[in-house]
């Protein structure tokens, strides 16, 4: 179980003059859930949109399963086996969960190109397959995602990466626009991927989510890493001293 | 049975849940304005609108008008079915009646004859070698205008980002100057028999169908479809799932381009000429075609179908007003409160969706 999934190395990210994310180091292992808190701002989701190919980072390495990655867009990374579910979802409004599912990479029947006949039959069935493993409750996945309620639209976004087999799930607040019973429902999917031992970074300001299902919490502030810390080893206060700036770990010390 | 009533994994497949498709509406539209022509002929013409009351033809039906309604859409509607695609990726084409214009001027170029009457043709825009050429080379030179013109569009929205109103305003503007500068204004006239066919008698309906149902197949079951509702309904969630979506731009941009091209030589054979002012006002005829027809100008939604009904609604108007003998004017008046009636129940339509969910 010491493999590791994931790693950077002095992983930067400049928009400009802004320096956004600053010589981040981080690893993550297999079958680890790893959170990542910081304030608004902290260079989370920049560091995020590195890893998965959204942007372009300014400097650094980033290394999956030991070999150095360089994608070039966001397919790249999800070929490679890198899933993210994002904060504003991507989601497409007007299509049907199956459609939504399988958005840029669909199974096909014919291969014509751009004009290749698509196979419903098998998305509908696959996409079944993934809800129930998941155990997500939709009432009818042939209806447009935007009838949906918040909890079911992120469900589905979810499901999207467990159809897939990711080899690493990124998951960017996921429950922050939804109510109780929702955020539940997607803590539980988040239990499965655990039992099912598939690795998992969790941005989140939830402190009690991260307790919950967190091995590690990695803590940025104004685009450093801080402190890494086990969940066994802190406790809500201590996160928040490091997340507001009262406390830095001593080997991040010069960074900050 | 708790699971079921919230459904296990879409397991479950309720037909009670699962929307009216939209162009169920405009249908009812199309029957109502329909009956209100039957109604207003019965009162003030003394006869029927679309039925047959004075024995004139086989069926029950005016086969004449009905022929009518289709034929004068069926052009414009060549148009529409581009037009709804781009309007589906959330675009805009303000260049297709240009397109449309620059397109015959040049595809008619080769179509013309060598000799009318036994004395060279008077409109001869080239040489001999120009002259008597297969069918088929107008016909490829028209879909070369096109594909150059929506080509350009499509790029010029997916590279330089600017909004699609702007860069088919550009076209729009440009390629009609294309139109009045490739014969100095003068129109174009005499083509081959072969090419005058495509435009005679009801050939461009058959155009017209046959291409509405290859492009309703390709936007239902092909990946190019889902793509391009993708697009329009979230083009940053369409790009995060690895869709190239300056490429698909390009193509759908493109795709419009031909299909006016296509309308642009069926317009000119129909009419043995061409002249620079042909097409005028077709961009914005199409446009309303598909948003009578349901397809949202804000994207992700509409379909060929819708469109398909929309042209209908059209020539049904257009007839209507012919049949009632009410001039020209009132059908246009008509035509824009039409079209902005459109809009509004596709807004009304919206907001109603976003207070349910």
């Amino acid at each position: 179980m010491s493999e590791i999934v994931l790693k950077t190395e002095g992983l930067t990210k400049h928009y400009g003059g802004v320096h956004a994310l600053q010589d981040a180091n981080f690893e993550l292992k297999m079958g680890e859930h790893v959170a990542i808190m910081g304030d608004n701002g902290a260079g989370k989701s920049t560091f995020v949109r590195q890893i998965t190919g959204v942007e372009r980072r300014t400097r650094g390495k980033i290394l999956f399963y030991g070999k150095e990655v360089n994608f070039d867009g966001p397919l790249d990374a999800r070929e490679a086996g890198i899933e993210a579910v994002f904060q504003n979802l991507a989601l497409a409004d007007d299509l049907d969960v199956p459609d939504n599912l399988f958005l840029g990479r669909e199974i096909i029947k014919f291969n014509l190109g751009p004009f290749s006949i698509l196979d419903y039959k098998a998305m509908r069935k696959a996409t079944q397959e993934a809800l129930v493993r998941t155990a997500v409750k939709i009432p009818n996945i042939r209806n447009p995602i935007r009838n949906m309620s918040g909890g079911q639209r992120q469900c589905v976004a979810i499901a999207r990466t467990a159809t897939f087999h990711s080899k690493l799930t990124i998951m960017d607040e996921p429950t922050a626009a939804l109510g109780v019973q929702e955020t539940a429902q997607v803590e539980n999917i988040v239990r499965t991927l655990k039992e099912a031992g598939e690795p998992l970074i969790l941005i989140s300001h939830n402190m009690r989510q991260v307790m919950d299902l967190c091995d590690r919490i990695v803590v940025f502030r104004r685009g450093r890493i801080v402190a890494n810390l086990k969940k066994e080893e802190t406790d809500g206060q201590d996160v928040v001293a490091y997340i507001t700036g009262a406390k830095t770990q001593p080997e991040y010390e010069g960074a900050a | 049975m708790a699971e079921t009533a919230h459904g296990v994994g879409g397991l479950k497949y309720d037909h009670s849940k699962r929307a009216r498709p939209p162009e169920i509406n405009v249908l009812i539209a199309l029957v109502l304005i329909v009956l209100v022509f039957e109604a207003l002929g019965a009162l003030l013409m003394d006869q029927s609108f679309l039925f047959d009351t004075r024995g004139r033809f086989d069926s029950i039906f005016n086969e004449a008008r009905l022929k009518i309604i289709i034929l004068q859409v069926a052009i414009i509607g060549i148009i529409a079915l581009g037009v709804t695609q781009v309007i589906i990726t959330g675009g805009i084409d303000l260049s297709s009646g240009s397109i449309v214009g620059a397109t015959a001027m040049i595809a008619m170029s080769f179509a013309q004859v060598a000799e009318v009457n036994g004395s060279p043709n008077p409109k001869a825009i080239f040489g001999p070698w120009a002259m008597d050429l297969p069918v088929t080379v107008p016909i490829l030179v028209g879909l070369a205008c096109g594909v150059i013109a929506g080509g350009i569009n499509g790029a010029l929205i997916a590279y330089t980002k600017i909004p699609p109103f702007i860069a088919t305003l550009g076209m729009m503007v440009s390629a009609r100057g294309v139109a009045k500068w490739w014969s100095k204004g003068n129109p174009i006239s005499f083509p081959t028999d072969e090419y005058a066919a495509i435009g005679a008698g009801m050939t461009p309906v058959f155009i017209f169908i046959f291409l509405a149902i290859l492009f309703h197949f390709i936007l239902k079951y092909t990946v190019y479809g889902k793509h391009t509702y993708a697009i329009g309904s979230n083009e940053a969630a369409a790009r995060m799932s690895g869709i190239n979506v300056a490429r698909h731009l390009v193509l759908v941009y493109t795709i419009a381009g031909v299909l006016a091209a296509l309308a642009a030589v069926v317009l000119s054979a129909k009419n043995l000429t061409a002249q620079s002012g042909m097409g005028i006002m077709y961009e914005l005829d199409a446009i309303a075609m598909a948003v009578i027809g349901g397809v949202s100008l804000s994207g992700g939604r509409g379909s060929i179908i819708g469109t398909c009904l929309g042209a209908l609604i059209f020539g049904v108007i257009i007839s209507g007003f012919t049949f009632l003998r009410l001039d020209a004017f009132y059908q246009e008046m008509v035509k824009g409160a039409i079209i902005v009636g459109a809009v509004v129940l596709d807004q009304w339509r919206q907001q109603r969706n976003a207070s349910k969910s």
